[in-house]
């Protein structure tokens, strides 16, 4: 049933809608939303959404209280509603409001202000999955199953064919012969999965200001790419010397000490896509993030020839996000550029400070692959 | 949709509404409605109406109010309107004994609203005409566009609270007085009538037909100001002066409408919800309660009463103010002699065994308003058996605090609250400031200064109506300024006056 309100409703909403647009790209920085993450929600404090009074000051105001208490005690926290006058429910608060969005709305938002291209599948033909709906009906099956409707209609049409049935004392008993049952048939669905492949370096160069521009960068990828595919499984690599497979948690809370040998990384990376994630199967994205300090030219031409040998061929884009760090050389970024920067299939990009994370989300996916 | 009552709850009813009638009490005829959890969040987003005008005001508040039910935090229990018959909603999902306490106290809000003075002007049939407002505002969405209609709104609310709050009528046509004036400012000055000729000089003398002259002269220099006096209803000044079109005067017209209707529910928030409070207290208890019911009572009744440290509950404070009168005027504890008795054994077992308290309380719910109401029955002896008291922000510690628990500056402080509903009283002083078609408004100071950001959004907004600037007279650290807006910048001056 719908409510009038609802359309009020809704254009409240459009109101929040057009706010979290305009403001979308302190969002980005701040990544202040991503701790109060739902499941397929998030709550967005947004500013209070107020229209403007002659009114007095709140701090001017006081007011009376009631209770116990000597002069000069400190009321504790919460107990003066701010914006509250005496009217209690008649206050207009300087709180902000806190509006639930899902997910997909955000990253709708997120499309839309960054003028980001629809990413093109690669495999929608090819990939099939077949699904089970309950749209049949059979004589057979598990009483569960029963449809209650149709065997009670059928009960109907036997009794009055046999001439059983009286309208002045409509009683209907069906026979086993009447029952039915819901049934299902596979339909083929086309699918279009996607993994995302995380790679961070956790050597002792990347602090925790870096880390955290990597997280609010992953949770606006993921937001995207979720929008995108319908079922979005996402792996976790840290590496320093030596790369290991990790859960998320460990993954934005992981410091280690060591050295920096990223081809460690993109060799799991590699076995994981060959091992789980077959090319024609999967819609496959690795990300990479560093400070761009590797151990040895060495190694990093091994990782270029893995890219370009392993890599490139299975994925629909590779992604290397270099952050800046006091300590970094940034030279990775520029060997990648020169050996694979024309790659359709390569994104780069630099990350500066927070402020530059709204630009670097869009040179990953402003190319739509 | 709203359903009619079940069998089982309309006997309820059929009770309550006899043990109201058996107490006295005397009100519209009652309309109860079931409704599902989020038709009572949407009626109660509109203002406890069924049907309002677009706006997403009410979409932001309903989507509060099905929050805070949703997260268990909140719950409405009660809504009724003030209007003939009287129209209430009742949760389907509440138990009984919570549908019984509702029934009793909308009965004495109908009562309230029934007879108290401050809504006798209030429309009756409110729910009708804001119906109509709804298909008059949707009308012109539909011919002017739905972003300007609700630009034009979200400015008027902004000056929403701009209305005499006090006032005990609503002026809906333009004064007929204007022009009676006029008509006598242009008699010619005669004096009294003589009857014989010689007695002229000693009826009107020279002094007298002079100073007539003058007073004549004075009211029509006064006549050329505008407003001639200063006005409060700055809504309906601009309903009438200010450059509007149609539509914009229509649903500036609507929404002043409305404001008017809601004020006196404002003024009289303590008084009403206290009175409704007292009655389900006394159905509940001395009636309609039976036993197993009792615990579910008390804990829904208490959590009504609650209070924290930081506001007043108009629930508590109304009732315990209600129940104090009663005792006062059962006992005989008013007037000179109880006043001028500083004996405080005497006064404790004070017992005239008068038992006019009843009749006293039906007496002062139609007569009084909050301000009234706490000012002339909020006495010492409640103030600090109610442990009232002032808190203010100490800027220092960064915290609220409790300041003052005497009694004169809790009164104070609370009369100050209600006065102009805890809102500033702004006028317009003249309609054409410096003879440039300027628009002056006054803030008449009371030791609290405007809030600025707000004060120079509002100034907006005011302009965007007068169409020319617009100027504000406020005070801030006790410096008189004038604040201006021109269309495109805000100025701010000194100004002496």
């Amino acid at each position: 049933m719908t409510l009038k309100i609802h359309q009020d409703h809704s254009r409240f909403k459009q109101i929040v809608r057009g706010k979290i647009k305009a403001n979308l790209r302190k969002y980005v920085q701040k990544g202040e939303m991503i701790g109060k993450r739902g499941k397929d929600a998030i709550s967005i404090p947004i500013p209070f959404i107020d229209i403007p009074r002659f009114k007095y000051g709140h701090k001017e105001q006081g007011g009376v209280g009631q209770g116990e208490g000597e002069v000069g005690q400190q009321l504790g926290p919460g107990a003066v509603e701010p914006g509250e006058g005496h009217q209690a429910g008649q206050g207009e608060g300087d709180h902000a409001l806190e509006v639930d969005i899902t997910l997909d709305e955000l990253a709708q938002i997120l499309g839309e202000e960054l003028a980001l291209p629809n990413i093109e599948r690669r495999h929608n033909e090819k990939l099939v999955t077949q699904k089970i709906r309950y749209t049949g009906i059979n004589t057979t099956g598990p009483e569960s199953l029963r449809h209650f409707k149709r065997t009670f209609k059928q009960a109907l049409r036997r009794q009055i064919a046999a001439g059983t049935y009286d309208p002045g004392r409509p009683v209907i008993i069906p026979t086993r012969e009447d029952r039915r049952y819901r049934s299902y048939k596979l339909q083929d669905l086309p699918e279009t999965n996607a993994v995302i492949i995380y790679m961070m370096d956790v050597s002792g160069s990347m602090g925790d200001e870096q880390k955290e521009i990597v997280r609010i960068e992953s949770f606006w990828l993921d937001t995207w790419l979720r929008h995108q595919y319908k079922g979005l499984e996402s792996r976790y690599i840290i590496h320093d010397a030596v790369a290991r497979e990790v859960d998320r948690d460990t993954f934005f809370h992981t410091r280690e000490s060591g050295g920096t040998m990223i081809s460690s990384a993109y060799k799991l990376c590699r076995d994981i896509i060959l091992a789980d994630y077959p090319k024609s199967a999967w819609n496959i994205y690795p990300f990479h993030f560093s400070d761009g300090d590797n151990w040895s030219a060495d190694d990093t031409r091994q990782c270029i020839d893995m890219l370009r040998n392993d890599v490139l061929p299975n994925v629909n884009q590779f992604a290397y996000g270099q952050v800046e760090s006091p300590y970094g050389s940034g030279q990775f970024i520029k060997d990648l550029r020169e050996a694979v920067g024309d790659s359709p299939h390569v994104a780069l990009s630099e990350i500066a400070d927070k402020d530059a994370i709204y630009a670097s989300i869009k040179d990953f996916l402003g190319k739509g692959r | 949709m709203p359903k009619s009552l079940t069998p089982r709850l309309a006997a309820l009813r059929d009770e309550i509404h006899g043990y109201a009638k058996e107490f006295g009490l005397d009100f519209f005829d009652t309309v109860f409605e079931m409704v599902s959890y989020d038709e009572m969040n949407m009626v109660a987003a509109y203002g406890g109406f069924p049907t309002r005008y677009p706006h997403w005001r009410w979409g932001m508040e309903y989507e509060q109010l099905a929050k805070g039910y949703e997260y268990g935090l909140s719950k409405i229990y009660e809504l009724v309107i003030n209007n003939d018959p009287c129209y209430a909603y009742l949760m389907e999902s509440n138990p009984e004994v919570d549908q019984k306490l509702v029934m009793a106290h909308v009965y004495g809000h109908c009562d309230f609203f029934k007879n108290n003075f401050s809504f006798r002007h209030t429309n009756r049939r409110m729910i009708d005409e804001m119906a109509n407002h709804a298909t008059r505002v949707r009308r012109w969405v539909d011919k002017i566009g739905v972003e300007k209609v609700e630009d034009f709104i979200d400015r008027t609310l902004s000056l929403e609270n701009l209305i005499d709050q006090h006032s005990p009528h609503i002026r809906r046509n333009p004064d007929p007085r204007r022009a009676e004036d006029e008509l006598k400012a242009n008699e010619r000055v005669e004096g009294f009538k003589v009857g014989r000729e010689y007695m002229r000089g000693y009826i009107n003398p020279s002094e007298f037909l002079d100073s007539q002259r003058k007073k004549v002269e004075d009211e029509k220099q006064r006549a050329k100001k505008f407003p001639e006096r200063p006005q409060r209803d700055v809504l309906l000044f601009l309903l009438e002066e200010a450059p509007l079109e149609p539509w914009e005067s229509d649903i500036l017209a609507i929404l002043r409408e409305e404001a008017h209707y809601f004020a006196p529910q404002g003024q009289t928030k303590i008084m009403n919800e206290g009175w409704a409070s007292y009655w389900h207290s006394t159905i509940m208890t001395r009636r309609a309660l039976k036993d197993d019911e009792l615990i579910d009572y008390a804990d829904h009744h208490s959590g009504t009463m609650g209070t924290r440290p930081g506001a007043i509950n108009p629930y508590k404070l109304g009732i315990e103010l209600w129940r104090d009168i009663e005792e006062r005027w059962n006992k005989g504890r008013f007037g000179k002699e109880w006043d001028e008795c500083d004996d405080l054994r005497a006064r404790r077992n004070w017992d005239k065994k008068l038992g006019a308290g009843r009749e006293k309380i039906f007496e002062v719910r139609k007569h009084y308003n909050d301000i009234t109401f706490i000012d002339t029955f909020l006495t010492a002896e409640f103030a600090m058996e109610q442990k009232l008291f002032v808190y203010g922000f100490n800027e220092k510690r960064n915290s609220w605090e409790i300041l003052d628990r005497e009694f004169r500056k809790v009164k104070n402080k609370l009369l100050q609250g209600l006065t102009n509903f805890g809102q500033p009283i702004i006028e317009v002083v003249d309609g054409n400031h410096e003879n440039r078609g300027e628009l002056l408004l006054a803030h008449k100071h009371d030791g609290q200064d405007l809030k600025g950001d707000y004060a120079r959004e509002t100034l907006r907004n005011l302009q965007s109506l007068w169409r020319r600037p617009v100027c504000l007279v406020t005070r801030y650290d006790n410096k008189s300024v004038l604040l201006r807006f021109d269309g495109t910048n805000h100025t701010e001056k000194k100004v002496e006056l």
